[in-house]
Parts: structure tokens; sequence; C-alpha cells
């Protein structure tokens, strides 16, 4: 079965690189094939997915469907001061009619919406006073149904969203839009809600890597360093944790922290309140809680590391008269730096999409980007923003994966 | 002398402080979970402490009810199913990507060990867009996709680590003796890297057993799964219910944890 084939003695006769490469090209395929299957699933189900998703960031062919034909003459138009000829309004006239037989207008309507609240009330209001009764010109007859189809910037608006790409949706995800002169400028102050939510988001997620960088470094040199059946004991205290059910968790945090809970009955008990203190649907339930489901995994990425240090150098360093603080800064703590990388990249990318912990603990003012891209899709429908939020929000998390790559590199990265 | 003294004084300070720091953070990681057995036995509804009697009626509760018999059922059918795929698909990329013929590694790998580490929101966003119109949202089939993708990276990354410890001289003693691939692979490499294996699919299962954000997006109103119905408990009241199935699920947690730790024994010994 497995023999030589005449085909490749043929070539090991003729050329012995050329036999060689071919060699290791059947090995590179063979070991390749192993992979295929789960690529081609991850494919179907996981990349092609988020691909479709970052399209819609860009895509908007809801007012071209249901309009074309205003569409295309609008194209032509060069904008404000003027109105668009009166062969546009006739247009509009005529493809808003067809758009509400099409049943398209409704899609059109609430996207038209997203530029300028109020327009789809506009675009509702205007169809049912049609076709116009009055025998008037439609250029008329429309600013007289609202008087807003008078004023260029209602148009210019139309014309920006009767296009099948636009870079609106990822603009207005950094808070920024198209002024009427074409620049890109910031959005009203009491609209601009994304920059903020990303900040926080970042903010969030490095106060929580932080947090468990502090409080999980100690308590992985300590199980390092004591006798393997009492670090195995204290293991649990870890471990158990960290298989127990996120939402359990959560619950019991929920539990512990509410106003009549354990933790305020301790505070009041031993006197330091007297009134039940705010615990949690603020930032510091948030913390308490991302933490607690993340510290295990800081301290198990150093104990891995920190299990395989030789105690030798540190003392090495000692009898060479270093202080042991300097010994431990600069001799031992070097060397457990990838476990500190590999902890900080799991704990800051793991927060970054946190979605349930901050939506239970968390108050009004803690949303995270994970629930901005959820309201978006659940409530406003409005799916070309919620894929612009979510290009930025896998960019910045690619992007810390390229960091951590370079430094560390991800066959680092180890469970269990 | 004063210099040797200080050194030893300030470095035995140094312990009790790591020791002392050690202890809090340990407790405050072990709390939650003690805190939260025992009111699930408490006959109160408010969830405080001292508990004035004790009821296993809750636990009653939860299995007198049809539905979060179906909805404990749906989570075992779901998370199985689940593993079971990304159990076999992250085993064999394993062995490839080991090989150190692999091509395109650093292409590859990235992808593979992706659904770990994109936020989950834009996966469940994603999925919902792609699996409606295919009829996808609602059915066991599309949760099982979504959770089977989910889980692979951790098989991925388990079964690497276990490889790396795999001598392939073996494999190839073994064809050389004769052994077909599939013999050489059962008989030799599959009893060298089933704990790497096994604890793959522990992680795979957990990931869906406690996966919340795709089962809303995608598992509509028919796909009940227990963090889904404690998901919505919390939002909306707790009731003592939530708190028994916390419990139970607590024991689950250490079922986990002492079959993990009975795996990474075995694999320490058969390493040996």
């Amino acid at each position: 079965m497995n023999g030589i084939s005449p085909q490749q003695v043929q070539i090991r006769t003729t050329d012995p690189r050329a036999g060689y490469r071919a060699a290791r090209r059947r090995e590179a395929l063979r070991a390749f094939i192993l992979a295929v299957p789960l690529l081609v699933f991850l494919l179907a189900t996981f990349i092609y997915p988020i691909g479709k998703l970052f399209l819609m960031s860009v895509q908007s062919g809801e007012v071209v469907n249901a309009i074309p034909g205003t569409a295309t003459l609008l194209a032509d138009w060069p904008g404000p001061p003027d109105l668009p000829s009166p062969q546009v309004f006739d247009r509009l006239a005529a493809d808003l009619q067809k758009a509400q037989q099409d049943g398209t207008l409704a899609a059109a309507a609430r996207r038209l919406n997203n530029y300028e609240p109020g327009f789809r009330t506009l675009m509702l209001k205007t169809v049912r006073q049609l076709p116009s009764t009055s025998g008037l010109p439609y250029s008329e007859e429309l600013p007289r149904i609202d008087k807003r189809w008078g004023d260029a910037e209602t148009w210019r608006l139309l014309k920006r969203a009767a296009t099948r790409y636009t870079p609106d949706f990822l603009l207005t995800a950094m808070d920024r839009e198209v002024a009427p002169d074409q620049s890109i400028v910031p959005v009203e102050k009491t609209q601009a809600v994304y920059v903020d939510a990303f900040l926080r988001t970042f903010s969030i997620s490095g106060a929580v890597t932080l947090i468990c960088l502090i409080l999980g470094y100690p308590v992985a040199f300590l199980l390092a360093t004591l006798p393997a059946r009492k670090s195995n004991l204290l293991l649990i205290f870890v471990i158990v944790p960290f298989w127990t059910s996120l939402l359990v968790r959560t619950t019991a945090w929920y539990v512990l922290l509410q106003p009549n809970g354990v933790v305020n009955s301790l505070l009041i008990a031993s006197g330091l309140t007297t009134e039940p203190a705010a615990l949690m649907f603020n930032r510091l339930g948030v913390l308490i809680g991302m933490t607690h489901v993340l510290l295990p995994f800081m301290i198990l990425a150093n104990y891995a590391v920190m299990r395989g240090i030789p105690p030798v150098y540190q003392r090495a360093a000692v009898s060479l008269g270093a202080h042991p603080a300097v010994a431990f800064l600069r001799v031992y703590v070097p060397q457990t730096m990838p476990g500190i990388g590999t902890g900080m990249f799991l704990v800051f990318v793991l927060s970054l999409g946190y979605y349930i912990t901050p939506a239970l603990l968390g108050g009004a003012g803690d949303e995270m980007i994970s629930q901005l891209v959820a309201l978006q899709m659940e409530r406003q429908l409005n799916w070309g923003l919620a894929g612009a939020l979510s290009v930025y929000l896998v960019i910045f998390t690619l992007a810390v994966y390229a960091v951590f790559n370079r430094l560390v590199g991800i066959d680092r990265l180890r469970l269990g | 002398m004063s210099v040797e003294t200080t050194t030893v004084l300030s470095e035995r300070l140094a312990r009790r402080g790591v020791r002392i720091l050690s202890a809090a953070v340990l407790i405050f990681l072990i709390t939650p979970v003690l805190v939260i057995v025992p009111l699930s036995f408490s006959q109160s509804t408010y969830f405080s402490y001292p508990i004035t009697g004790l009821t296993l009626g809750w636990y009653e509760t939860i299995f007198a009810s049809a539905e979060w018999r179906a909805t404990i059922l749906n989570s075992f059918v779901i998370g199985l199913s689940a593993t079971a795929i990304a159990t076999v698909l992250g085993t064999l990329a394993a062995i490839g990507i080991s090989r150190p013929s692999f091509p395109f590694r650093g292409l590859i790998v990235p992808i593979l060990i992706a659904p770990m580490i994109i936020p989950i929101v834009v996966v469940a966003v994603s999925l919902y867009l792609v699996f409606a119109p295919l009829g996808l949202i609602n059915t066991h089939l599309g949760v099982i996709l979504a959770h089977a993708a989910l889980g692979t990276p951790f098989v991925v990354i388990t079964v690497t680590a276990r490889l790396m410890a795999f001598d392939n001289t073996l494999s190839r003693a073994a064809a050389s003796l004769g052994a077909s691939p599939w013999i050489a692979f059962r008989r030799v490499m599959l009893p060298q890297i089933l704990p790497g294996v096994a604890t793959g699919s522990v992680f795979a299962f957990a990931t869906s057993f406690d996966e919340v954000v795709v089962i809303l997006f995608i598992g509509g109103t028919e796909q009940r799964t227990i963090p889904r119905q404690m998901w919505a408990g919390i939002r909306d009241q707790i009731n003592p219910t939530i708190l028994a199935m916390a419990g139970l699920l607590t024991i689950f947690a250490v079922v986990l944890f002492l079959v993990i730790g009975w795996l990474q024994g075995r694999s320490s010994a058969s390493a040996r």
C-alpha cells in the first residue's frame, strides 16, 4: 500500500531535489487535510457569518430598493443649496406609492430615521396623502404636504441614504457624520455615545486586568512555591469557581451585594456604615463580578509558568549579594513574563466582549460595547450600526491578539 | 549583622504579606459559590442570612416542573451534540497543525483559535444574520452548530498541548510494522492523546452548557437551556428555584473539577 510508486522513482532518479520538494509538498498536504474539516466548519458557522455582518456595516440597500428611480435621478443632483428638479419630485411621488404597494417602504423609512429622527413619519405621512388630488405639480404639492420637502437638506439626506454602499454606519459608530459640505464632523454632543462606550469598555477591561494581575500574581506565586500537597488543596479554591457557571456566580453576587444582602449586613453589623452601601447596579458591581469570573484565568496562567521555574536562579542571585527583593524583581519576575502576558491577554480580551455581567450587575452608566451591539440589533433593528460597532470591536480585539502573539506567542496558550 | 537581620525580616514580612493577600483572594473566589448553596435550602424567599428554616422544596419545584425538566434535558442534548462535533473536528485539526510540515500555520492557527477570542455578541448577531434566512433560528441544529464552533478552540488547544509530548517515531514505527494509518492512530496515537482529547471535550461541553448570549439571539422562544432560563430569572425577579438551579450547577461544577483532576492525574501518570 505504502510502497513507492513508479512515478516517485522516476522523479528521484532524474532530480533528487525535485523529489524532495514533492515529498515535502505531499507531507504538507497530508497535514493540511486533517485541518480541512474544522476549517470548512468554521468558515460556514463562524467566518462567513461575521464577514456578512461586517458587510452590513457598509451596505444600505433599503432606500434604493424602495425608490430606485428617485435614487438614480438624485445621483445627478449636485446637492444644496438648490432643490432638485421638479422631475425628481414627480418621480419620488410615484416611487413612494409603488414602494408602499410592494411593502418596501417600511424598511426604507426606518433606515431614513437613522439619519434624522422624524424622517420615518415624514415618509409615511407623505405617502398617505398621495396621489395628489389638487392638480398642482408635485414640486409644489410635496412641500404643501410637509414643508420639509421644500428644504434642500431633506433631499440631501435622502440622497445620502439612497446609495448601495455607505460609510455612514462606520462614521456613526465613531460619533462622526458627513456635514452638508462633505466634510467629516463630530455629531452633536447629545448623540455622541459610541466613542464614550468604547473608552468605557477599554477602561473597565483595563481595570479588571490590573486588579486580576495584582490579586492573582501573589496567589499564583504562593501556589507555585508551596509543597504540592498544600497547593493542590488550595487550587480547589481557584478551580471550583472556574468551573462554576457564570450565571451561578453572577446570581451569587446579586444575592451578596444587594442592599439587604450578606455584604451589607456584615458592613452594618460591624459599624462601618449605618445605611446599606450601593454595591451593585454601578461600576463597583461590574468590577467585582468581572474580576471574580476572570481572576482564575490570571492565576492559572501564571501558576502554569511559575511551576516550571527552578528556584536556583533566584538563590544564586541572593548568594551573590542581591537583596531578596531585587533578586525577586530582577531574576524571578522576568522569568514569569509569559505567564503575566498570557494572563493579561486572556483577561483583557475576554473583558472586551463582556455582556452578561455588566448587564446584570451594572447600572445605567456602565454599558459596554457588547450591550450596545445587542441593543442596536434587538431594539432598533439597525444591522448597519450593529455591524459597524462589531467591526471596531473585532479590530481592537485582533490588535490585542497581535500584540500578544508578538510578545508572548499564541503557542503559549494552555488550558487545564 | 544588622543588614542580615533586616533582610530576613523584610523577607519574612513579604512572605506573610503574600500569604494574607492570597488567603483574602481565595476567600473572595470561593465565597459566592459557598454562600449560594445553603440559601437554596432556605425556607425564606428573602435571600439573607441567618437561615431560619431548611427545606428541599425549591429543588422539588425544579424536578416537578415539566418545563425545568425539559430545559435540563435540552441543555444536555445540545451540550453533548456540540461536544461530539467539536471533539472530532478539533482533534483532527490538532493532529494536523502539530505536524512540522503543516503549511500556513501563522494564518490557520488564529482562525482556529478565533471562536475563543472574538466577542460573543458579535458571534451571536452574525449567526442570527446567517441562520435566519436558512430557517436555523429556533432550532436544535442551529444552536448545536453554533456551540460546536465555540467549543472547538478548547479541543484544539488541549490536544495540541498533549501532542507536543507525543513521540512521532511511535507512529512511524507502527507504520513500518505494517499498521495502516487508521490502526496506527487508533492503537498508538489515540491512547497517548486521550487525556488531552477528554479534557478538551469537557471544556467544550462546559462552554455550551454555560452559554447564554448565542442562545438568547438564535434560540428564539423554543430552545430553552439552563443558562437562558437563569438569565431570564435573574432579570425578572430572582426566585428561590433559580437558587436551587444554581445549587445543582455548583454540584455539577465540582463533578467537572473532579473529572478534570482525574484526567490530569492520568495524563501525568501516562507521561511518566
